[in-house]
């Protein structure tokens, strides 16, 4: 492999990293804070792809049905905290376990009425349809890019809200301990129900992202599931930092995997987690 | 408390097995009437895909075949035809129980389909043993014509090896020396691979490199880049569906459309061409199939195929017009009779269908013997640009019927 | 207790219209009766992790597909005997969880979910994209096994009667011997770990080798649960091994009622009479099995199972 390649196959490692963290990061949120366990998070990122769908072509510009997406997630989110995750705090951990593996059928059943089981592409949202020349046979698509260049800039203003703000700092004491910061008046169960919706429409907002790049297909949750829940383990429960530098870790297994060692590009991922695991149990950045 | 609950829990009890004990009762019972009412109409089964990847060819199979059923007035040889659908999601861990669902829950006379060659083996493995008459109106395993042959079992689509083959000579003698390979990995991609690396290293071709990513997987940026370091003088590949889409859009984004020229086999632009738009002008593929084929059977196909639904048909649809002409040749030798297999089976192995793509005839495989044809796109339709192989039939490996 | 009795002779009522359902059921409903058996045994051999040593492990499907993918491997040649291929193949499982055991039960909660996890993918992509294996299409089993014992062939495994009935007695025995096990001193251990490990550590138990004997106990049954689905089906997946069939696993115990046997069992079978019996309904039938299952969260805390009476096993929430 020449340097010019190895260079843009590290690109296309980070591009799928900054992604992957999108997605990993609300997860994380709702897990590490709320210690819900919720596999209807690829289910998310599918509605957010949907909504990109058909959002795009209700309103006709991409860029305008990005934040209504993002409004309609986030309403989502607490629609559902509202009605089914609350019941399930005090509750032993299989039982969201079961409770969202049931919200993944009813959700791809919802998609199969409202949208039907075919495969839909989305165009390449204006400015950004074009790809640059990056070797005299490459070329490299700017829409790409730009995903990447979002990532990063939410990954920033994740780190400033959760550092830096009162939010923020609820947060983080409500995932250390949940009964003394009710006892300080917070109300507990208003700031659960917006850390949920946050991580909804955090994976949502990749969806709507990625669906230009990767289609909108049924089933497109699914592959994402696992891989965020080796992200966020790998990080670190509820460490934003932790699911950043895992998330990158894994995009550039993956990618390096695929094109290295394609007999086992498959493992790759999950020889990088256990060997974490086994070094670091509780992950790169996790509080124990 | 605990009391209470004792005291209550026998009769709750007792009202849950009676109850379940009445559903299962009725569950079964609800299907007698079925059973009696189906002896009268020929039961067709669909084991196609309704979801995912391949979710239009599945649409087209299936609206071909009952196009010509309607054509014949919803009778073949006299006798009324039923649909029965199942969504086989082109998985093959769950063929074997989709084709059980068909077999023996529905009890259909006929299975068509399916579109994925895994989906294929398991299903003829179950149709083998039960004698269903089975039409198989895409799925290109070689050994569903080969190690799995069997006289119930007929094919009006191709093997996977059968459309590929031809374009290793076709590139070769453009004077085409090294090309890479990219396809999913699962059968339908080796064996479709496999038929293009034969042709195209037998007349001295070399492949640089196979490029593989998993059944359906469409991640190709790594490979693309792969591609790009590579520098071969060309590519083929195989897709077919919302795969064929994302590789043609993703292949001409990389600007490989200009550096690397790309070929496949035709399911890389049939049925897609649309959805993939000037991404896909000038591909050339080979394929048993071409839009533009000046033939009546064709012209006239084509025609009430766009009325009745609303969009031309592709090879897809083609396979599964072709399928529902089998099985009339069939049932008209024995008007209608489904009970009379052998002489079924015997019409239709002599039979020479005229087909869209073309007059075709059975191998002993009970593959269909047809013209490979290279075609280009152009503004949205696929041009015969000529006979890539004529009359080529597939090997038919381990066949104990050829 | 009276719930008890009840429960037991509620469960041989249920084993005795097993018995007799061949004789109204068609061949499809029979066969579809034997995979909710086999789904029973796989469900118990889980819920023996799950709901009595606290073990909740997402990778079990691994072990029940690496036997399955032992028979068929070991039927290339030929056919072969049951007799030594159901043992072996329930050998290669148990050495699996060892191997495994040995390196994950260092881990715990979350942690031990997702490491057993990682594994099972592991596994799963190692028989997907290897050459040996059948790729993503699967590998079919040229023969059903033999079980003829010197010369004499009451059995045929090719009909499937004898498979149905076969299933049913291998599952009564799983359900007994897990019963005598969980009644045993170290099935008490193994509760008592769930409940306090280092309680139990505490009064000089060797808790690790107490949870490893359990996983390998565990992995052996998945084990046979993943032969016979080889031989109903005649043919393996790399689907078998990856984490969706651990999560239906799952789903099913927890569904069924952890900490009881009869619960997991079923879980199985409610979860795929349902589907069956939805998708007769509707095209759109996971939105009634997705709906039905979130209902049993809200409403039974304690699983299907505590329809039918007190569970063994203790408290419901662990909290």
């Amino acid at each position: 492999m020449d340097f010019a390649t190895f260079l843009i196959q590290v690109l296309n490692g980070v591009q799928y990293g900054l992604l992957l963290f999108l997605i990993a990061s609300g997860l994380t949120l709702i897990f590490g804070i709320m210690g819900v366990i919720n596999l209807a998070h690829g289910s998310f990122y599918m509605v957010g792809a949907y909504l990109a769908f058909w959002l795009t072509g209700a309103l006709g510009n991409f860029w305008l049905a990005l934040p209504a997406g993002i409004a309609l997630a986030a309403l989502l989110g607490i629609a559902l905290e509202w009605l089914l995750i609350r019941h399930l705090y005090r509750r032993d951990h299989l039982y969201q376990v079961l409770l969202t593996y049931g919200l993944i059928l009813v959700f791809e059943e919802l998609r199969s009425l409202a949208f039907g089981d075919d495969v839909h592409g989305l165009a390449l949202p204006a400015p950004f349809g074009f790809s640059i020349p990056l070797t005299d046979t490459l070329s490299y698509p700017v829409y790409r890019l730009a995903i990447s260049g979002i990532c990063l800039a939410l990954a920033l203003g994740m780190y400033l809200l959760i550092s830096r703000t009162r939010l923020g700092m609820m947060i983080r004491a409500g995932s250390v301990n949940r009964d003394m910061v009710q006892a300080l008046g917070i109300n507990i169960g208003l700031l659960y129900r917006l850390v949920f919706a946050l991580g909804v429409a955090l994976a949502a907002f990749a969806g709507m992202l990625a669906a230009p790049a990767a289609s909108v297909f049924p089933g497109m949750g699914n592959q994402v599931l696992i891989i965020s829940f080796v992200v966020i383990v790998i990080g670190g429960l509820g460490s934003i930092r932790g699911a950043l530098v895992a998330a990158l870790l894994i995009g550039l297994a993956d990618v390096f995997g695929q094109v290295v060692f394609p007999q086992i590009s498959g493992m790759t991922v999950y020889l990088v987690m256990a060997a974490v695991l086994l070094w670091r149990p509780r992950g790169l950045f996790g509080v124990a | 408390m605990s009391d209470i609950k004792t005291k209550l829990a026998p009769s709750r009890r007792k009202f849950l097995k009676t109850a379940a004990g009445a559903a299962t009762l009725a569950a079964t019972a609800l299907h007698a009437p079925f059973v009696i009412a189906q002896r009268a109409k020929v039961k067709v089964g669909f084991l196609l895909p309704y979801t995912g990847t391949y979710t239009q060819l599945g649409i087209a199979i299936t609206n071909a075949f009952k196009l010509y059923v309607q054509e014949n007035a919803g009778k073949l040889a006299g006798r009324e035809i039923e649909f029965v659908q199942v969504d086989s999601e082109a998985n093959p861990a769950k063929a074997a129980d989709n084709t059980n669902r068909l077999v023996n829950l529905e009890k259909v006379d006929v299975i068509v389909g399916p579109v994925h060659s895994g989906v294929a083996v398991s299903m003829v493995r179950v149709t083998r043993e039960s004698g269903t008459l089975t039409l198989v109106a895409n799925a290109g395993a070689g050994a569903v014509t080969g190690a799995l042959c069997a006289p119930n079992v007929f094919r009006s689509s191709f093997t996977n090896w059968q459309p590929s083959y031809p374009m290793g000579k076709v590139l070769t003698d453009r004077g085409i020396k090294k090309a890479v390979t990219l396809a999913w990995k699962y059968g339908a991609g080796e064996e479709a691979i496999g038929g293009f690396t034969e042709n195209f290293t037998q007349h001295g071709g070399a492949i640089v490199k196979d490029l593989w990513i998993p059944f359906p997987k469409v991640e190709f940026q790594s490979l693309l880049t792969e591609i790009a370091s590579l520098k071969p003088e060309a590519v083929f590949v195989f897709f077919a569906g919302g795969g064929a889409v994302k590789l043609v859009k993703d292949y001409a984004a990389a600007g490989l459309r200009r550096s690397v020229p790309l070929f496949g086999s035709g399911f890389l632009t049939d049925g897609v061409l649309q959805a993939q738009g000037a991404d896909a002008e000038g591909l050339e593929t080979t394929l048993h199939y071409g839009d533009s084929l000046i033939l009546p059977k064709n012209l006239a196909f084509r025609e009430i195929y766009n009325k009745t639904y609303g969009r031309y048909p592709d090879v897809y649809a083609v396979q599964g017009y072709d399928a529902a002409q089998m099985l009339g040749v069939g049932l008209d030798a024995v008007r209608g009779d489904m009970k009379a297999m052998k002489p079924l089976i015997a019409a239709i192995e002599k039979a020479e269908i005229d087909s869209p793509r073309g007059k075709f005839t059975l191998s002993k495989a009970h593959n269909p013997v047809q013209d490979i044809y290279l075609r280009k796109a152009e503004g949205g339709e696929n041009k015969v640009t000529g006979v890539a192989h004529k009359a080529l039939a597939d090997p038919a490996k381990g066949c104990k019927m050829a | 207790m009276p719930a008890q009795a009840t429960l037991r002779a509620l469960l041989a009522a249920m084993v005795i219209a097993l018995a007799l359902f061949p004789l109204v059921g068609e061949k499809f409903y029979l066969q579809y009766a034997t995979k909710i058996m086999i789904m029973a045994i796989f469900a118990m051999s889980l819920d023996l992790l799950v709901g009595y040593t606290g073990l909740v492990s997402l990778g079990h499907a691994m072990f029940y597909g690496l036997a399955g993918y032992a028979l068929v491997l070991m039927g290339e040649a030929g056919q072969a005997s049951l007799w030594w291929t159901l043992p072996a193949a329930m050998t290669a499982a148990a050495l699996a969880a060892l191997a495994v055991g040995a390196l994950v039960l260092r881990t715990s909660g979350v942690y031990f979910i997702m490491v057993t996890l990682a594994f099972a993918q592991m596994t799963y992509f190692f028989v997907r994209d290897s050459l040996y294996f059948g790729g993503s299409d699967g590998k079919y089993l040229n023969a059903k096994p033999a079980m003829g014992l010197f010369g004499w062939h009451p059995i045929e495994l090719e009909n499937y009667l004898h498979r149905y009935y076969l299933t049913l007695v291998l599952t009564v025995a799983v359900y007994l011997l897990l019963r005598r096990v969980l009644g045993s001193p170290f099935g008490r251990v193994l509760v008592g770990i769930r409940d306090n490990e280092p309680r139990m550590r505490s009064l000089g138990f060797a808790t690790f080798r107490y949870k490893l004997a359990g996983f390998v106990l565990a992995g052996a049954l998945a084990g046979l649960a993943g032969y016979l689905t080889a031989l109903q089906d005649g043919l393996m997946n790399p689907e078998q091994l990856g984490w969706h069939r651990s999560g239906e696993a799952l789903v099913m115990v927890i569904l069924g009622g952890m900490g009881t046997l009869a619960g997991p069992a079923l879980g199985a079978a409610a979860l795929m009479v349902l589907e069956l019996l939805f998708s007769t309904w509707t095209k759109y039938w996971q939105l009634l099995l997705g709906a039905f299952v979130i209902a049993v969260v809200l409403f039974l805390p304690g699983g299907l199972g505590s329809l039918f009476g007190r569970r063994q096993g203790g408290g419901d929430g662990h909290g």
